[in-house]
């Protein structure tokens, strides 16, 4: 192929269209659609390394990824808010169907009624999973969730104060910290041991399990919100709520949590769900799509967007949120997840999580050196005590072919927070507790 | 239509005067034609001090949801609670039973701000 005469099969225009669109505008050359830009701000040329064929760039790119460390190969300890659990395959099976796949936002319900219906269930489903009388179609993940939650619990209240809980996701918190920013809100840390919180508060936000797998004793905590007159904001594991109580139960007032865990492979960190619910009461205020079911003017069961008047497509800037796009096709992969494990099979992987950590949890609290934290009840990630730094122990597991779990010596000095769910086998457990083992003796 | 004892501001709200110092307000048949079937209102509490000219409350129809502001300054007395369950009234009725606030007003003079039913007539008909 040589030099100008190669037309790239991926470039629709030709020279010639380009000439004919620079005439047409009236400009003389591409480079002149660029001249707003200051000098010294533009470069001549990018130092690239010369173009590669499509076979030689699969061929580089396989490589590429070949250096990858991925579960499978590995046996994988990491949790810490992205979990690696079994996805039936009928979830890839009917999210691959194109009209799933390449469905655009329903706002057309005349001719979206099986993306509208899947979305309604979605709802129902989170609804009965968190014990929450409403639930939305979802936000961009359980972390973006949970800041607009003390939006929203600002809003309600019109307070400007959020308190947090110490034991919350630090990323979690990060997110939150930025979300707060311009609409100037401000956050407190909340500490187990304080009994209660500052005066003008919109919420009280928990973490269930919190972030070191441990749960928190939420009839007391959500009480203590009540009586301060804050919000109780909640955002829980969906996989731990087959088996521990739903928030719906200790009155909480709005819900929320990453969907990921439930037919979502890791995938590097996204594109993932987050979930949310809340009190029928809040509907109003809450940010996203809500569908709803209705009849049309023959009575056949209909489902429609609704309150969408509260969207950003329509009230602009004083829109209830500004989220956009819509997560629907991960929000299908949960909803069919739910669907085909149904009540007891969630329940099930739920029981499966508790007694793998727990196993693990007891192999490696007997090792010498090594101390977990088992006084309070967790459910599918604890915290390990390691006699020398987790970055150095991680960084040694990985000749065991085990990735093991996150470093967490900022918050538990030379702590480790450990997880294992359902997929995690007896043989592989047993692996890292023999690792642990030999790397704590230095043998 | 717009009844000719009112006042009208130019957000399509209106005034009833009760007395010197206490008005009942509420929005206008062409707010309510134009918003379409309400939905949702939402007003003040009782005891709210509201100013003139100022946002009060929101109004949701199936189409939109509008800001309402308040025509006059001065502390909200009653609302009318039946169109928390019933925003419907506001269609119905929206000088009689779709009233929303009634309010003990700070400065009668501020009434001087509002239109007469001629002027919001002509208001009207200029395309507002």
């Amino acid at each position: 192929m040589s030099g100008n005469d190669y037309q790239s099969p991926y470039t629709p225009n030709t020279d010639h269209d380009r000439q004919q669109m620079l005439e047409a505008i009236g400009v003389s050359s591409v480079e002149e659609l660029f001249k707003d830009i200051p000098e010294g701000y533009t470069t001549d040329s990018l130092d690239l390394p010369p173009a590669l064929s499509e076979p030689e760039l699969m061929a580089y790119a396989q490589e590429l990824a070949a250096s990858n460390m991925v579960p499978g190969d590995y046996a994988c300890f990491l949790g810490a808010g992205v979990y690696r659990h079994h996805i039936p395959a009928v979830v890839r099976q009917i999210t691959g169907r194109s009209e799933f796949m390449t469905a655009y936002t329903p706002y057309q319900p005349e001719v979206s009624q099986g993306t509208l219906q899947t979305a309604y269930e979605f709802q129902t489903l989170i609804s009965q999973l968190t014990g929450m009388e409403v639930a939305n179609l979802g936000m961009y993940d359980g972390s973006t969730s949970m800041a607009e939650a003390a939006l929203m619990a600002a809003r309600i209240t019109k307070f400007d104060r959020i308190s947090i809980m110490d034991t919350v996701s630090p990323l979690y918190r990060e997110v939150l910290d930025t979300y707060a920013q311009a609409p100037g809100l401000k956050i407190d840390t909340f500490t187990s041991s304080q009994t209660e919180l500052e005066e003008g508060t919109a919420c009280l936000i928990v973490q269930q399990p919190n972030f070191f797998g441990y749960m928190e004793d939420m009839a007391a905590l959500s009480k203590l919100a009540h009586d301060n007159g804050a919000l109780l904001i909640v955002s829980a594991d969906p996989i731990s709520l087959a088996m521990f109580k739903p928030p719906g139960d200790y009155d909480a007032d709005i819900v929320v949590g990453e969907g990921q865990p439930m037919g979502v492979p890791p995938t590097f960190g996204g594109p993932f769900v987050g979930l949310f619910a809340c009190k029928q009461e809040y509907i109003r205020q809450m940010p996203g799509r809500i569908v709803g079911k209705t009849v049309d003017t023959k009575d056949r069961t209909a489902y429609v967007l609704t309150l969408q008047t509260r969207e950003q497509h329509i009230r602009r800037e004083r829109a209830t949120s500004n989220i956009c796009t819509a997560v629907a096709l991960i929000a299908l992969m949960s909803t069919v997840y739910m669907s085909s494990n149904g009540k007891r099979g969630m329940r099930h992987v739920a029981e499966l999580c508790y007694h793998k950590a727990h196993y693990a949890a007891t192999l490696i609290d007997e090792l010498p050196g090594y101390s977990v934290k088992t006084d309070e009840t967790f459910f599918q990630e604890f915290v390990v005590e390691c006699p020398l730094p987790p970055s150095e122990l991680n960084e040694k597991l990985l000749d065991y072919k085990i990735i093991g779990g996150l470093d967490i010596t900022a918050q538990v000095p030379n702590g480790m927070l450990v997880c294992a769910t359902e997929v995690n086998t007896r043989e592989e457990i047993e692996r890292l507790a023999g690792a642990l083992a030999e790397i704590g003796t230095g043998k | 239509m717009n009844p000719p004892d009112l006042k009208y501001s130019k957000e399509h709200e209106w005034v009833r005067s009760e007395s010197d110092s206490v008005v009942v307000m509420g929005i206008t048949e062409f707010a309510q034609d134009s918003l379409g079937d309400v939905v949702f209102v939402e007003i003040p509490d009782e005891g709210a001090e509201l100013i003139q000219g100022e946002k009060m409350g929101e109004i949701e129809s199936v189409k939109a949801v509008s800001d309402l502001y308040s025509p006059v300054s001065g502390k909200v007395i009653k609302r009318n609670e039946s169109l928390i369950d019933n925003p419907e009234l506001v269609n119905e009725g929206p000088f009689e039973q779709g009233w929303m606030l009634k309010m003990e007003i700070k400065d009668a003079s501020e009434l001087d701000n509002l239109l007469s039913a001629d002027d919001y007539n002509s208001f009207l008909k200029s395309g507002a």
